[in-house]
Parts: structure tokens; sequence; C-alpha cells
């Protein structure tokens, strides 16, 4: 099957390049904070463990909206964070695409962390600690033997995560609003056409876009799962 | 002159108490006795994977540990060696990969590198490219032994190396292990419950029961100590 993407307007055009924009900057954003947080969740056992569990996972539960509210609140001009990022680095995050992507990389963050501290659980200890009997102190263990056996589940965390992302709605409406080559991405652009009486067939071509992206992130993740590395090739 | 001294203790949450005293001076040192005596605890202990609640460790004169004065060495900076019971060879490095990966230690004390010495010693030159799940589990222990015997430890400690193998090929392996041994005079502590390799291989016995050192001296010595001592089952 393939989309008439010579049939996609200016508009549309837009929505999909900012799409793509706002779901690789938020993955992109939200990879190592998700690794360093998958290894601590995966490896250790410290105090308040439980709630640093119960944060990481709040996005998957809480409604979007609720979600995007609070950010909204947290990162307007005025609001705790959003001062200092206006303020100090003339930031501002509400209303443009960096704001879609912040609220896409919070939202899709437990995917992510998920994914990623079930491999890291995969890989046995021990490698680190053999690493460890050959010299190489933490960071070195971890980069050159946690993580390379981990790969996977950090391509698919990263997959997931970019699909989510492809698909944000409800947080990004909240805290980037939906403006028209700002910030309007493929889902807000498929609502606001849905709401036009001559929009249908611009929602159509958006809605048969977004299964053939979302299908393509899955198909790539597919691959890179069942690729074989050199480690595993008979 | 004693190149390992040893004195910890540690109580187990389960109760298991370890209270554990021995030095090393010989080339080739075994930890002999049942299962669930402490045996790969000690070694954990020397190799700084496990943290005692009381104890010294010594090794050629430098503290590794020390609980009173709040020593207590990273694994990495204690130029250990440790052998592992499955090898535990990184699976995404070939055997060239894995027997490169400790050499930056002696790398950046300038030492030289003696790659094809242990390659050749352990006849391991046509496994270089290879994968480590292409190895058979004889081969996998002697790439794990070269990978030791390159970062240049000053004691090297195995966790029972032959207990996966069967019985041909432990004799092999074994006899590889005494050759390497012997060839770079590293000073070996090893776990064993197997009589037939501390009768062959050691010059010094360490017989651990429950958590305490129950006997010391030569493998006739103890081995004859460890039948009368032991369950049946601890000396096969």
């Amino acid at each position: 099957m393939e989309l008439p993407l010579a049939l996609l307007n200016s508009t549309e055009w837009t929505a999909l390049r900012l799409s793509l924009q706002v779901a690789l900057c938020s993955a992109l954003f939200s990879l190592p904070i998700a690794i360093v947080a998958a290894y601590g969740l995966a490896r250790f056992e410290f105090p308040g463990k439980w709630l640093l569990q119960v944060v990481v996972d709040l996005p998957l539960v809480l409604p979007p909206v609720v979600t995007g509210y609070l950010l909204l609140v947290t990162f307007a001009p005025r609001g705790p964070i959003g001062s200092i990022l206006h303020d100090v680095f003339g930031i501002r995050i509400v209303f443009t695409w960096l704001g879609a992507a912040l609220a896409s990389a919070v939202v899709s963050f437990p995917l992510m962390v998920r994914a990623i501290r079930l491999a890291f659980q995969g890989v046995d200890p021990r490698y680190e600690m053999a690493a460890r009997s050959l010299g190489a102190g933490h960071l070195r263990a971890f980069f050159t033997v946690a993580l390379p056996l981990a790969r996977r589940g950090v391509i698919a965390g990263f997959m997931l995560a970019f699909a989510r992302s492809l698909g944000e709605f409800g947080a990004t409406i909240m805290v980037a609003g939906n403006i028209e080559g700002r910030t309007r991405t493929i889902p807000l652009a498929i609502y606001t056409f849905a709401n036009q009486p001559d929009g249908m067939a611009a929602a159509w071509r958006l809605v048969g876009l977004s299964i053939l992206l979302a299908a393509a992130a899955l198909v790539t993740n597919e691959w890179l799962e069942r690729r074989r590395s050199p480690d595993v090739r008979a | 002159m004693s190149v390992l001294s040893f004195q910890c203790e540690h109580r187990y949450c389960g109760g298991f108490h370890l209270d554990v005293a021995f030095d090393v001076s010989h080339r080739f040192t075994a930890l002999f006795g049942p299962s669930g005596s402490g045996k790969t605890s000690v070694l954990n202990m020397v190799a700084g994977f496990l943290r005692p609640q009381q104890g010294t460790i010594v090794l050629k004169g430098r503290t590794l540990l020390n609980t009173v004065q709040r020593v207590s060495l990273l694994p990495e900076k204690r130029s250990v060696g440790f052998v592992f019971q499955d090898s535990l060879l990184f699976p995404h490095r070939t055997v060239e990969g894995n027997l490169r990966y400790g050499q930056h230690r002696h790398n950046r004390r300038g030492h030289s590198s003696d790659f094809s010495r242990v390659v050749d010693v352990l006849e391991i030159g046509p496994l270089l490219r290879r994968f480590p799940r292409n190895l058979s589990g004889g081969e996998r222990q002697r790439v794990a032994l070269g990978r030791a015997l390159l970062s240049e430890p000053e004691l090297l400690l195995m966790d029972e190396p032959l207990a996966s193998l069967d019985a041909p090929l432990r004799d092999r392996v074994l006899t590889y292990l005494e050759r390497a041994v012997a060839e770079w005079n590293i000073p070996t502590l090893f776990v064993t419950h197997a009589e037939g390799e501390v009768r062959r291989a050691a010059q010094w016995v360490v017989l651990l029961q429950a958590g305490h050192v129950v006997g010391a001296g030569t493998p006739d010595q103890v081995l004859g100590l460890a039948a009368s001592r032991l369950a049946p089952d601890a000396t096969r």
C-alpha cells in the first residue's frame, strides 16, 4: 500500500514534519534519562525506590489531559520552572513545539523505562562483576557490558516512545495548543479537519498517514528485535 | 611469606554465620568443602563483590579490606582475577574482544602485552574470531582463564571452573589451568568440592564446613580429615 503523498497539501506536510520532529526530539531527550532510571530501578535497592517507580509510571495511568494541565502550570512563563526557563534562558515552552515535545516525552516516558528496565533485568549482573574484576570501573562496565547487552530493550523502548509520541493528543493540546504550522501535529490536525465541514478528505489522508507511520515504527521495532546480531548467529 | 591473609566475619540475614581466617602462601591453594560451606562467599569477599561486616584482607602487603579502618578497595582496584564457574564471557564480544577487555589495566601501567603468549599456552588461537556461544564448555573456560590472566592479576580466584564440564573434559582443562598457573606463577585460590581436583592440583588445602575453617594442610592431610568430618557427598 502506498500513500499518495503528493496529494498532501502544505498544511498536512507541516503537520507531518512537526509530528516527526516532536516525536524524535521527545524520544531522544527522554532516552538518557530513561536509561539511568531503568538501570537504577533494575539494579539497585534504595530508600524511596517505590516512590520513584510510582512517579515514573504515573503518566501511564493519568489521563493525558491531567498530565498536560500539570505541565502547563509548571512550565507556563509564570510557573515554577517556566519562569526560570523564560527569565534566565529566554526559552518559552508553552504553546511552542518544545511544549509538544515535552508533553510527548512525559507521556511516553513510562513505556520507554519499562522496556529498558526489563532489558537490564535480563542481563546477568555477574557480567558487570566480571568486567570489574578485569579492572573496569562502574562506568566502563556499564557502557561496555550492561548497555550493549541491553541494547535491544533500549531500541525497543525508543521505538515505543517514538510511536506513542506520534499519537499524543491530550497532553499536547494542553501544553502546546493547536497552532497551525507551529504546534499542530498529525493528531491535532486530524481533530481540526474532522471538525470542519470540508475537512473529511484531509482527515482521512492524515488518518492513513498515521496508520502508516505507527505501523512503520512497530515493524522497525520488530525487525530490530528479530535481527540476529553477530553474537547470536549460529 | 603469605601472599594473601584473610580474616572475615559475616552474618547473613538467614542466620548463616561465616567466620573464616586463613593464609595463602602456596601457588595453588584449594578451598575445599561441601556446598553451602561459604567457599564462594570467601572468593566474593576477596574480589570485592561482597563486603563482610568485619575483617581484614591483605594481598601482598596491600590492604584490600580493613573494616576497622574503613578501607575497602573497589573490585577494579584489587588486581584480583576471577574465573567464574560458568565462564561469563561477554556474549557480544568475540574471543579476542573478551581477552583484550582486561588489558587496559596493565597497558595503563605501561606493561607489555602478553596476548600471544596467553593464546599459545591455552591453545585458543583458532577461536579468536568466534563468539562465546559458538565455543564448547572447555573452550569457554580456557578463554575465561586467558581473559583473567591478561588483566595481570596479583592473585587468581577460580570458583569451581570445572564444575560444568564432563569428566574427560575436566582433566584436559585442568591441565591447561595447571600449565597457565605455572607459566605465569600467579598465586591461585581455587574453590572446589571435587576431591580429584584437589589431589591433582592443590599444594595446600583449606577445608571449610558451615562457614568455618575446620582444617588446613597438604591434600593428603586434609582429604583424610574431610573424609572423617564431612558428609560423603562432600568428597566425591
